[in-house]
């Protein structure tokens, strides 16, 4: 498949990464020489130097030819006029757009057709949906959900004092009292494949998938103290926040914002009338504990600096803020991450990339194609969701008898209502949906790819 | 520096190495060639094992690759190939000197075609194949064939593209597609195509099949050994004229071809340097046939070597039909001239390239305008589009280790004492790829007078023509070698 990347900035090389690993054809536009050559030098890519949204250099990049146009350039204005070119010079083509400025939201989901769009995606409305997510569910960094729902893989950090430090997989039961199944580990950034006699140790970030219930059975009997948020503080106004805080507002949570810029809190006070905007530096401690952190319920650091974002969340962590949310710009060093207790990372990119790899496979089209894929640890593993179907092989035959890719796992079979964490016996029919857990370099397109050749 | 993926390259090249030497054992054995068969078979031997050793070596590699290792690895892949390709001759003993049968095998992979054979005829069919298939391989370059056709997971990534621009000639080497591995196969394929096409007009003019076919590699690769002692001159018009076409599409940037089979027609007429390539060739011929006049019987055999001769020396093949050293100097100033220019960049052909001259001339005519105007602001254009200050700060000193190379290796050359005009020419001739030069190394003639000194630095300078100097300087330099 054919694919166009025009702007390649911090999400569009993300993006890059991304899908050149699943071997498209991909072309990058962008103005800037510098960031082409560096992109070209890691992936297997060609570049176009020139404005993505003229003629001229779409058509040097080959958009006749191309099934899919992603535009990510900063500007939502030259991604709308880059997806209406592309989609007039070939009326065939897929076009993705980010579009993050709020007032355009509206005529973007009205007037799609007239831009040629396919699909508009706004990085910062999802993490702040993310957040929100977190807040209403806490005890975990992160969790996904399958299954319509039924099913979630959540992401918890082994503090020292858990239950879970220095534990044999193996023993895992007599702890969590629940059926529950981790599918990954995270250790000093790599990921891996646990077995039973895999022991846990403090640091370590697990992923665990259960049902809904099972998941708030475990956070209990773990003694995760799970209390609903009423308060919570962010720091910094930028887009993220404002999303947050406008949802938040509707469910009756109070926040409070702290910004810098005295116009920005203007404003943010202006569209934002039942939350507490506060001028001033976050990273000034005394301001934070003027504005009470040591018992708000939760602290989301959203400043546009990283640094910043980290060091404030190590002092909520220090602090003894129940949860802390915080917001990186770029990933890069995850082994330096995992050795802080940064409490979940929201990385507004990674969230969008995914959504959109999800596009891209569902685009391929193929019968038996992926549910809902989600990326974990770090990117390093990925959870996809099949429906068992007819051409689905080995129907009814027990897991332990089958043959399964290295680095493949299957972490949870959804009967109908019933969900079942799957043990040796365990098997999958015809309706059912299954849940796949992969680590592989290999790309998981539709379920028969996990059965050995 | 990943020695380890260095080595992961090197030992399949060395394997493809291998492989490629079994059809002139092939042709040894069918003709009954005892002792150059046993040369290819103990060559094979040898190259399996250290191939083998290095592939041993490279378990474990990691994937941190970057422009330098992309230079270094291209460097000593040449060399490797080399010092084993030429173990053939060695030990059949056909050229009993190891520096001889050396100087041979890098003659054949850069596609110079400079020998130092007096009878060329002599050798046996096997080497004959071995000598001119060199030529076809190194003509597009061993590691992009590897590139192509290897199914390592090393293709998809995007660090190939350093060893796609160190070991491709030109300024400003990209690719044809998204992914290096089609890019590669694509180029390999039009590559094979014509070079097929080549083979099929050479039998349409009743050339014997193993003569069609090393001449065709020879065409191909824009190399020049002819597997006669007078290059092409025996052989008919038609197969002169057949030679001279395929030479000049050789000397064709690909690219321009993969323009023709995506049809963008407009874009290849609009190529300033196929249009000053055929302006050159074409001004030559011109000039040169005007020089001759009176020089050959008719017309047409004059316009005929003319033009024969002009192709072959601005495409670096250096195949001949007529002796040129014995043309009036003019001519030979306008050989001279043409052995310094070269071929189109993204050819096969060697030499300064067009594509560079035509930078260094607009940047020249820039400078000129800015004395005129200090404070004036100008872009370099080619075909339209703006040329990277970046790319003509790298094309001026590209020619400025251009001219120190030639002159250094001119001073050591002339230790031999030949001629000023044979050394000159000696060391133009294997620097740009070329071949033939004039007087004692003319047409004619061959290598085989120098000293051992001067055909390691002839070797080096092969080596560095082909590569076009960085990676060949890069290993001379302390830095590549220091830890990071």
């Amino acid at each position: 498949m054919k694919i166009i990347i025009a702007g390649v900035g911090k999400m569009g090389s993300t993006l890059t990464r991304h899908l050149s690993a699943e071997g498209y054809d991909l072309t990058l536009i962008d103005k800037n020489i510098r960031v082409l050559e560096e992109n070209q030098e890691k992936y297997d890519v060609m570049v176009v130097q020139g404005n993505c949204a003229s003629m001229e250099v779409l058509s040097q990049a080959g958009v006749a030819e191309a099934d899919l146009l992603i535009a990510m350039t900063g500007a939502d204005e030259i991604n709308l006029l880059c997806c209406m070119t592309a989609h007039g010079m070939n009326p065939k083509i897929h076009t993705i757009s980010r579009i993050r400025t709020p007032e355009y939201a509206d005529q973007v989901y009205k007037l799609g057709d007239m831009f040629g769009l396919s699909l508009a995606v706004n990085p910062e409305k999802q993490a702040a949906l993310e957040i929100e997510r977190l807040l209403k569910y806490p005890g975990f960094l992160k969790r996904e959900t399958f299954a319509k729902g039924r099913v979630e893989i959540a992401e918890l950090r082994v503090e020292e004092d858990s239950k879970l430090c220095n534990l044999a997989l193996s023993d895992l039961n007599s702890v969590a009292k629940c059926k529950v199944l981790i599918c990954a580990v995270l250790r000093e950034g790599t990921a891996i494949a646990p077995t039973g006699n895999f022991v846990l140790k403090e640091g370590d970030r697990i992923f665990v998938t259960a049902t809904t219930n099972d998941l708030a059975i475990l956070l209990r009997n773990l003694g995760v103290v799970t209390h609903k948020v009423k308060r919570l503080i962010i720091c910094g106004g930028g887009r993220v926040s404002v999303y947050l805080a406008k949802q938040l507002e509707k469910s009756g949570i109070s926040v409070q914002m702290i910004d810098k810029d005295p116009e920005r809190c203007l404003e943010l006070s202006t569209a934002l009338p039942n939350t507490c905007i506060i001028e001033g530096d976050a990273s000034n401690e005394y301001l934070l504990e003027a504005e009470g952190i040591h018992d708000c319920d939760a602290l989301f650091t959203a400043t546009g600096l990283d640094e910043l974002n980290m060091i404030i969340s190590l002092y909520g962590a220090n602090c003894k803020v129940p949860q802390v949310i915080t917001k990186l710009g770029r990933m890069n060093n995850n082994k330096i991450l995992d050795s802080l207790s940064l409490g979940s990372i929201i990385s507004p990119k990674e969230l969008c990339a995914n959504a959109i790899v999800r596009y891209v496979r569902a685009m391929k089209g193929q019968t038996g194609a992926a549910l809902t894929v989600h990326s974990i640890a770090d990117g390093q593993a990925e959870a996809i969701e099949f429906l068992v179907d007819e051409s689905t092989l080995h129907c009814g035959e027990p897991l332990r008898k089958l043959k399964l890719k290295q680095n493949v796992l299957v972490a949870c079979i959804a009967k109908g209502i019933r969900t079942e964490i799957p043990n040796g016996d365990s098997v999958f029919e015809k309706g059912d949906t299954v849940i796949v857990v992969t680590n592989g370099d290999e790309v998981i397109y539709q379920l028969n790819d996990i059965f050995r050749a | 520096m990943n020695y380890k993926m260095m080595g992961r390259f090197m030992s399949r090249i060395l394997l493809l190495e291998a492989v490629f030497m079994l059809p002139a054992l092939c042709i040894n054995l069918y003709e009954t060639e005892w002792t150059s068969a046993m040369g290819f078979v103990w060559t094979i031997a040898i190259t399996i094992i250290v191939g083998v050793l290095l592939s041993v070596f490279s378990k474990g590699y990691q994937k941190r690759f970057f422009a330098k290792e992309g230079l270094v690895c291209v460097a000593f892949s040449w060399i490797f190939m080399s010092l084993l390709g030429c173990l053939p001759f060695y030990i059949s003993g056909e050229i009993p000197h190891f520096v001889d049968a050396l100087f041979e095998i890098v003659s054949g992979f850069t596609t110079t075609g400079a020998s130092i054979l007096s009878n060329v005829e002599g050798l046996s069919k096997g080497m004959l194949y071995w000598r001119s298939f060199s030529h076809w391989l190194g003509g597009m370059g061993v590691l992009v064939f590897l590139l192509a056709f290897s199914s390592g997971s090393e293709s998809n990534s995007g660090f190939t593209m350093h060893l796609l621009r160190a070991e491709s000639p030109g300024p400003n080497v990209g690719k044809l597609v998204p992914h290096m591995k089609k890019t590669a196969g694509l180029l390999y394929i039009m590559y094979i195509l014509l070079t097929v096409l080549n083979m099929i007009f050479l039998l349409l003019g009743d050339m014997p099949l193993f003569d069609a076919v090393c001449t065709a590699f020879g065409t191909a690769g824009t190399g020049g050994f002819g597997i006669r002692n007078d290059s092409i001159m025996s052989y008919s018009p038609y197969l002169q004229n057949v030679c001279t076409v395929f030479m000049l599409l050789f000397g064709v940037n690909f690219s321009c071809f993969y323009l023709l089979i995506i049809r963008q027609f407009k874009s290849i007429f609009r190529d300033e340097e196929l249009k000053l390539y055929l302006g050159i060739v074409a001004g030559s011929i011109a000039l040169i046939v005007w020089n001759l006049r009176g020089f050959y019987d008719t017309f047409e055999e004059t316009f005929r070597h003319a033009a024969f001769q002009v192709s072959s020396i601005v495409t670096t093949t250096g195949f001949a039909t007529a002796d040129f050293d014995l043309w009036p100097s003019f001519s030979k100033a306008i050989i001279i001239l043409l052995m310094i220019v070269g071929a189109c960049a993204g050819s096969t052909g060697g030499g300064f390239k067009i594509g560079r001259l035509l930078l260094v001339f607009k940047s020249l005519r820039r400078s000129v305008q800015q004395i005129v105007h200090p404070q004036k602001v100008q872009i370099v254009r080619v075909n339209g589009q703006p040329v990277n200050e970046k790319i003509l700060q790298n094309t001026n000193a590209y020619l400025a280790a251009y001219v120190i190379i030639i002159f250094s290796s001119f001073i050591v050359i002339s230790l031999d004492g030949f001629s000023t005009m044979t050394n000159f020419s000696a060391v133009l001739a294997c620097f740009n790829n070329i071949g033939p030069g004039l007087e004692a190394v003319g047409p004619v003639c061959n290598f085989g007078g120098f000293s051992v000194l001067s055909k390691l630095v002839l070797i080096v300078d092969m080596l560095a023509g082909r590569l076009e100097i960085f990676p060949i300087l890069i290993l001379l330099s302390r830095t590549t070698w220091k830890h990071r």
